[in-house]
């Protein structure tokens, strides 16, 4: 604020609705650009079964390869005859699960081990450390390769596996945070009242750590989705009948010459999306941190 | 200083011990190798033999002793396909694998570092935003499909470079395009970010104030500083050269590492996959271990603050 706001009082306050609007209008074009990429993209993911014109494995022997554009298949089709549009609404279904249900399970597991890191220290902190390390000396992705190499691939395996992607991130975050929090006078004060450990942890000082946390998701989310794309691409991750954007992906590599499109199509949805989120999440982390600009 | 120096190899020499405990749990955990080596319709005696030869038959936590042994004696395994050492054909692999890294690597430093710092010095100039959009492509777009978009251009339409195999040098320029330009993006990202932090630091206004040379002020005050978190990202790059191109190698069918663990992956080639996992993680760790003593001698505040 400067001085002339101190000596001239601005007038009455605009109401909730016109300060909303201002917001609104504040936000740059790239970030709208991307909020609305997103909301379209959750749309479809709840709804892709009533969005999509055909069954993901519907085959149309007759029109196999058909261009895009044309009006019963909009996006073409593959070697099958498999609607490429309907194939991409649920494979942006499948993706975006997969990287929320791993986000929050990361989140989750990095949060508890980095609080856990500072209430107990000695021994458990040293414990998390060393694993936080091992986490960081093996790209994820060849860990991954290793436990489907073990396991053989499926969903639920899946998922849990991209639950572990970037937890040392949040373990580290949190750790930190939480000690630099128990120090001060709040922590004190609510553990002189008799405030259990978990009390203290899930409701003061959680809150108070939240935004960093949830800035770390947004950065975390994009990288799960190209992770899980690449080990989809691969022919690792995601198995058919079930497709997701990488798989889409992987398959239409086969048909690079002949049929771009059916590679091109989610190839576009991921880099969009990829691009929508760390735009929104730039947005985001200096609206809430202005500790990482 | 010393004490820093044995901190830090001991947390490298955890880290390993943690990554050989993983590949031994994970082992073990799915299944049995006799049934997964002999097949379901063996008899019984026959699987009993097995388990005794190869040990299996022991508590667990000798075989995990023995299994320790092994690795340090050099005995990583038979692969199951080949009947050849595991080490041995992982070791092969590498070469073919280097030859697409440090290319890679080297594009990456000899154009990112001098972007992302120029940028730092003009901002808002042309380079400065190209940076920026390039950074944004690099994080956005995955590997697989930037491989895949310089296929469809160079080789299908412009039909100038060959899309897969190994057999000139120009099958290697698609590969190292695909691996360098994402990089080269997010190391002149970074190395913007470390810059322009520095240049903010009262040190360089005195050093301007004073009368410095501007080009003094740079080389001498500002970038000996911004090395310290530049290192911290090539370090990661380095300690990623033998696993970095897992992706880009099955795109182009380039016979190295990377393609080796996807194939030994499907074929679920175990002893392999374990083999590139060890190699993998050891190369990290010691670049790694090279980055931390590096910062001791670029930063010598951070010698008295060993834990950390």
């Amino acid at each position: 604020m400067t001085i002339a706001d101190i000596t001239h009082p601005s007038p009455a306050e605009p109401s909730l609705f016109v300060r909303g609007i201002r917001q609104v209008r504040k936000v740059p074009f790239s970030v709208a650009f991307g909020i609305a990429w997103l909301a379209a993209m959750v749309l479809i993911a709840f709804f892709a079964d009533l969005l999509r014109p055909y069954g993901i494995t519907a085959m149309d022997l007759r029109a196999r390869l058909s261009l895009p554009g044309n009006p019963p298949h909009l996006l073409g089709t593959d070697e099958l005859g498999r609607d490429v549009l309907s194939r991409l609404l649920q494979s942006i279904r499948v993706s975006l699960a997969i990287a929320f249900g791993a986000t929050i399970i990361s989140a989750v597991l990095g949060t508890t081990l980095g609080f856990a890191a500072a209430k107990f220290r000695g021994a458990v902190e040293h414990l998390v450390l060393v694993l936080a390390d091992f986490q960081a000396a093996l790209p994820f992705l060849v860990m991954s390769l290793a436990v489907l190499a073990f396991f053989g691939s499926s969903m639920p395996l899946l998922i849990g596996l991209m639950g572990f992607y970037g937890w040392e991130r949040y373990a580290r975050i949190a750790r930190g945070l939480a000690i630099s929090a128990s120090a001060q006078g709040y922590a004190a004060a609510v553990v002189q009242l008799g405030a259990t450990p978990l009390r203290v942890y899930l409701h003061h000082i959680l809150p108070n750590v939240a935004s960093t946390l949830i800035v770390s998701m947004t950065l975390t989310f994009p990288e799960i989705i190209l992770m899980e794309s690449g080990l989809s691409f691969l022919g690792l991750g995601v198995q058919p009948p079930e497709t997701s954007l990488g798989n889409m992906v992987g398959f239409g590599r086969d048909y690079l010459t002949r049929a771009p499109w059916i590679m091109l199509a989610p190839a576009i949805v991921i880099m969009v999306t990829t691009l929508s989120i760390s735009l929104v999440g730039d947005w985001l982390r200096d609206k809430l941190d202005p500790t990482l600009r | 200083m010393l004490r820093f120096f044995l901190i830090r190899i001991l947390r490298a020499l955890v880290t390993i011990l943690a990554v050989l405990t993983f590949a031994f749990v994970v082992l073990r955990m799915s299944g049995d190798p006799a049934q997964v080596m002999l097949g379901p319709d063996v008899p019984q005696e026959s699987v009993d033999a097995f388990r005794h030869a190869w040990g299996l038959d022991q508590p667990l936590w000798i075989q995990y002793i023995s299994y320790l042994k092994a690795i340090f004696t050099g005995d990583f395994g038979v692969s199951m396909r080949d009947k050849a050492s595991a080490l041995q054909l992982v070791i092969d692999r590498i070469p073919a694998t280097l030859e697409l890294t440090i290319p890679a690597l080297l594009l990456k430093l000899v154009i990112g570092i001098p972007a992302g710092v120029y940028a730092a010095l003009h901002r808002q100039s042309a380079v400065d935003r190209g940076v920026i959009l390039a950074a944004i492509f690099g994080f956005t777009i995955p590997s697989f499909v930037m491989g895949l978009l310089l296929v469809l251009i160079f080789s299908i339409i412009l039909g100038l470079l060959p899309s897969g195999g190994q057999d000139t040098w120009q099958h290697a320029i698609l590969p190292i395009l695909t691996m360098s330009i994402g990089g080269i993006g997010i190391l002149a990202r970074f190395s913007r970010s470390a810059m322009i932090e520095v240049m903010g630091q009262p040190y360089i206004r005195t050093a301007s104030a004073k009368g410095m040379n501007w080009a003094d002020v740079v080389w001498r005050h500002a970038l000996p500083n911004a090395a310290v978190p530049i290192v911290t990202i090539v370090g990661f790059m380095v300690g990623s050269l033998i696993a970095g191109a897992v992706v880009v190698e099955s795109i182009f069918s380039w016979p190295g590492i990377g393609r080796l663990l996807v194939v030994s992956v499907s074929n679920r080639d175990l002893a392999v996959v374990q083999c590139i996992l060890l190699v993998i993680a050891a190369a990290m760790v010691v670049s790694n271990l090279i980055v931390d003593l590096m910062y001791g001698w670029l930063d010598p505040r951070l010698r008295s603050h060993s834990a950390h």
